[in-house]
């Protein structure tokens, strides 16, 4: 059990876009809970759902064709989407920062990185001028880019994808939140870019005792920086444990699957085809009956095809929605 | 004994930067920068390398849809470096490429079975009736229904486009297919798919690939051999198990240690390489690597490494080995 | 295929997408598109008025009825559209001058898009010298003040329906060339063409299989904007010696002529005027349609 104190806890959370082709239920009923200082990870395919949820704390759902119709996402005990838009925007960048996929096209090209990154310190903490310029410079220094005050005046494209993804981080981090987010952060870097920046998030987290919520499709990423996972499909969370749980024993027909499929790094080469889950992820416009991964589950039975499972909690903090979980 | 079926040497593929008034030559992006390798009949060589490697570069100057700016192109002993478009033409026939993004890589106003028709009525194989059936068949091989061949690509899943590119390539037989990245773009449960089609079709057709990715875990399952790039070089070839088990260059020990391993139990030895890849326009004097390498010495920055080969198949660039 | 459209219309079922041909879709698709049927229907009515019109309203459009009494008369049972200055009765003028000016519009439009675009696509494909030499041309083409060359074009050719529609192409086509070479060159550096030539296709098809196609969307705006363009153009430049000469009538110069009596009889500006207006308008739809007919990702 953990005894930290929950920061953000969402409750049956349904965030629907509505289309000119039809109704997306991106979001249809996520349970999720971060701790003070916990590492979550949130896996997924596409259309999964998981961006969407990210969003959706943040309250930065397009609206049209957005909209969180259900659940709540407590922050501190107050539901956030209970909010008006002045009060998140006192919590977005401030409380709850996010970093995206694609740094490129998160900065301003226009301006520099020090103006960037002065402005979000400026917004939320109240200084401006050379106070504010002083923490920027210790910003840029703590996310670990050499010469930060040369640094300072350089332009987003003047700076390598690394650079920049470490430049997001130094915003996201500067008003000290107590929970970040990271969407797909590190799927378009180089592997050994992507090592440093984990790196870096891992020894932040440690020295700044913030949460993380770490969105990604990359299994290997979130067993190394999640302490608990939950994994998404179709919208809905189908199991969610420790990293070590999940890992060890997957009981999910789709986290097993995932896991067998993926073809392992520190094997041999064998000449055996890998043991894919056949099928794709359903179209969200025609969701199907009954458990949404039936058609693709090799263990699905009319009970399946029929009806939705529940999430049942089959071990203390291992949650599972199956009818039948695969055996430990 | 293998045959060879393409050997590469000493490939280069600079790209000129104008500038001036006149739009002289100021500078090039050195892409490829003297690179030299060979594939044999029948197995999978693969190239591996961050952004910037040239690796991408590579795979097209081989197969001349880049021209060479000098080294030379072997084909089944046959010299195709210089040939021109139409001499190549009819070379085309046995050479295909895959391509990595399923959404630029296939005509949005073409049927997908006039796109997989397209080989055979370039090369004018076979007649109107035949050349349909080819398309189904091959349709049918990659796994998709023949009754969807007059739909448009966007009508398919990233996955299935990309079926849709892998039959393109292998409606007219081919011998050497280069893959490039192709399923970097495609979500984790449809890569083991499209893995395992590779694979099949490959043993059912007797295929060389040349496989260009960045995901070590699929190299490390699909190859025979795997050749490192770094900034328009080839660091470091191997046999599979051996480069993977013993990786001798710097530049592949940093690599190999920065792949995250799906298991939490595992504490990963990082090795953390300083600083960004230089640019291509400019790559350090001497080994191209000795900006970021920890074990740089005085003799790196003067003189450029030379392959040797370590073991059998086993061949370095790096002054660390020389020295042996 | 034949077979299965038979059989599926003896089981009375609804055709697939599929069992269509290509020209078949396209018309299929275009039927399901409103403003494009809009703009069928407001041709259609055009093209019946100045072709079936004459056969209906049987009337001399250059005779002149003498004396003030025949001039700027009002709409009666005797001209239903009434006279003009030189009394001759305007509807039969709107037939006579509605079919000279959809030919010279139409065809004059078609013809400078697709030889821009051929200009274009030779320039953009190729590019170097060939690139070069085209777009240079084109330039000087531009910037030869077009008056100037209207008259020396006037002493040369002569006057006659084709060469003024010569004249409105050989003004009109720098546009779509350097529109199409500028699309060009972005389709050449997208994947499907560097799999063309991965295949080994030749230049040609390459250019015409899978460059052409991508730019007709923007081929079809740039001709129906080209039509309305190339009717008026043809009566401005009518006071040289080109276009349609007195007494014949066109569009163009009874809208051009009529603007002199404004507070005389201002209806024989608005019938010219309404027409073209119609007539451009009636294609902008129906190009619309089409051009949206004919992309597959739109769902008609």
């Amino acid at each position: 059990m953990d005894n930290r104190e929950v920061l953000v806890d969402i409750k049956n959370l349904r965030t629907f876009f509505y289309t000119e082709d039809g109704v997306v239920p991106a979001v249809d009923g996520i349970d999720l809970t971060i701790h003070r200082g916990e590492v979550v990870g949130l896996v997924g395919e596409s259309g999964c759902g998981k961006s969407v949820t990210a969003l959706s704390i943040l309250r930065l759902i397009p609206n049209p064709p957005g909209k969180i119709i259900g659940g709540e996402i407590f922050f501190h005990g107050q539901d956030l989407l209970k909010k008006n838009e002045e009060e998140m925007r006192m919590i977005r960048g401030d409380k709850i920062s996010m970093i995206f996929q694609e740094p490129m096209t998160s900065l301003n090209p226009v301006y520099t990185i020090g103006d960037q990154i002065s402005e979000a310190i400026t917004l939320h903490q109240k200084i401006d001028g050379a106070e504010s310029k002083k923490r920027t410079i210790e910003m840029i220094h703590l996310v670990g880019i050499p010469e930060p005050e040369r640094r300072f005046s350089q332009y987003p494209h003047e700076m390598s994808g690394g650079m920049r993804q470490r430049v997001m981080i130094a915003m996201a981090l500067s008003s000290n939140p107590e929970l970040l987010i990271s969407d797909e952060a590190t799927t378009a870097l180089d592997v050994t870019i992507q090592a440093q920046i984990l790196d870096l998030m891992r020894g932040l987290q440690k020295k700044l005792g913030m949460a993380i919520l770490i969105i990604t499709h990359n299994l290997a990423v979130v067993a190394e920086m999640a302490e608990t996972i939950s994994i998404a499909y179709a919208g809905k969370i189908v199991e969610s444990a420790s990293a070590k749980e999940t890992f060890k024993s997957p009981r999910h027909p789709y986290t097993y699957g995932l896991l067998q499929s993926i073809p392992k790094f520190t094997e041999k080469k064998t000449n055996e085809p890998l043991p894919a889950i056949e099928g794709m992820v359903p179209s969200p416009y025609h969701m199907p009956k009954g458990c949404r991964f039936n058609p693709r589950c090799p263990f699905a039975t009319e009970k399946c095809r029929e009806e939705e499972p529940e999430i049942l909690e089959l071990t203390p903090g291992h949650l599972v929605r199956c009818f039948y979980p695969i055996e430990s | 004994m293998a045959t060879r079926l393409v050997e590469v040497q000493n490939l280069k593929k600079w790209f000129p930067i104008k500038g001036g008034v006149f739009a002289t030559t100021v500078a090039s992006v050195r892409a490829v920068d003297e690179v030299s390798f060979f594939i044999d009949q029948g197995e999978t060589l693969s190239l591996v390398g961050e952004s910037g490697s040239g690796k991408t570069t590579t795979g097209r100057t081989m197969l001349k849809l880049l021209q060479p700016t000098s080294g030379k192109i072997i084909y089944k002993g046959k010299d195709i470096t210089n040939l021109t478009p139409n001499q190549m033409r009819p070379l085309r026939r046995n050479m295909q490429i895959m391509f990595q993004d399923p959404y630029g890589s296939l005509n949005p106003r073409m049927p997908v079975g006039d796109i997989i028709q397209e080989p055979l009525d370039v090369h004018s194989i076979g007649t109107r009736k035949e050349r349909r059936q080819a398309v189904a068949t091959m349709m049918e091989t990659v796994g998709l229904r023949p009754e969807y061949e007059k739909r448009y690509p966007h009508e398919f899943s990233g996955g299935q486009r990309q079926r849709i590119g892998v039959a393109r390539a292998l409606v007219i037989n081919p011998e050497l297919l280069v893959l490039d990245e192709p399923i970097s773009a495609l979500d984790v449960s449809i890569q083991s798919q499209i893995i395992n089609l590779l694979q099949e079709l490959q043993q059912r057709l007797n295929l060389t690939y040349l496989f260009i990715a960045h995901d070590l875990a699929v190299v490390r399952h699909m190859s025979d051999r795997v050749a490192v790039m770094y900034l328009g070089k080839i660091v470091e070839t191997a046999d599979n198990d051996e480069l993977f088990d013993h990786p001798l260059h710097p530049y592949t020990q940093a690599l190999l240690s920065a792949v995250p391993v799906p298991d939490p139990e595992v504490k990963r030895e990082r090795i953390i390489l300083q600083g960004d890849v230089p640019s291509p326009v400019n790559p350090p004097s001497g080994c191209h690597f000795r900006t970021r390498c920890p074990y740089a010495m005085p003799i790196c920055k003067e003189q450029e490494p030379l392959v040797i080969e370590v073991a059998p198949g086993h061949t370095v660039a790096c002054h660390l080995l020389t020295k042996k | 295929m034949a077979e299965k459209v038979i059989e599926a219309k003896k089981k009375g079922q609804k055709k697939s997408s599929e069992d269509y041909t290509y020209v078949g879709m396209v018309f299929h698709r275009l039927t399901r598109h409103k403003l494009a049927m809009v703009g069928a229907f407001m041709l259609i009515f055009i093209l019946l008025f100045v072709f079936v019109g004459p056969l209906v309203w049987r009337a001399n459009p250059n005779e002149q009825i003498e004396g003030l009494e025949g001039m700027f008369n009002v709409p009666s049972r005797a001209h239903p559209m009434g006279t003009d200055d030189y009394g001759r009765d305007v509807l039969a003028r709107m037939f006579f001058g509605g079919r000279i000016s959809l030919f010279i519009g139409f065809i004059s439009a078609i013809t400078s898009t697709l030889i821009g675009a051929l200009v274009g696509l030779v320039a953009g494909y190729y590019g170097g010298w060939a690139d070069d030499l085209l777009m240079r041309f084109t330039d000087a083409m531009l910037s030869i003040p077009t008056f100037p060359l209207l008259i020396a074009l006037a002493s040369v050719l002569g006057k006659g329906v084709w060469q003024i529609i010569l004249v409105i192409v050989i003004f009109g086509w720098m546009v779509d060339a350097r529109l199409v070479r500028g699309l060009v060159l972005s389709l050449k550096e997208q994947e499907y063409v560097e799999a063309a030539h991965a295949i080994g296709a030749s230049a040609n098809r390459i250019m015409w299989r899978h460059l052409f196609p991508n730019t007709l969307a923007v081929l079809i705006v740039s001709t129906t904007i080209g039509i309305g363009g190339a009717i008026i153009y043809e009566a401005s430049i009518s006071f040289l010696g080109f276009g349609v000469q007195a007494p014949f009538a066109s569009w163009g110069n009874m809208l051009q002529n009529a603007q002199q009596f404004i507070w005389n009889s201002p209806r024989l500006i608005i019938y010219p005027g309404l027409a073209i207006f119609m007539t451009v308008l009636g294609f902008n739809f129906f190009g619309d349609g089409l051009r949206d007919a004919i992309d597959p990702k739109l769902k008609l």
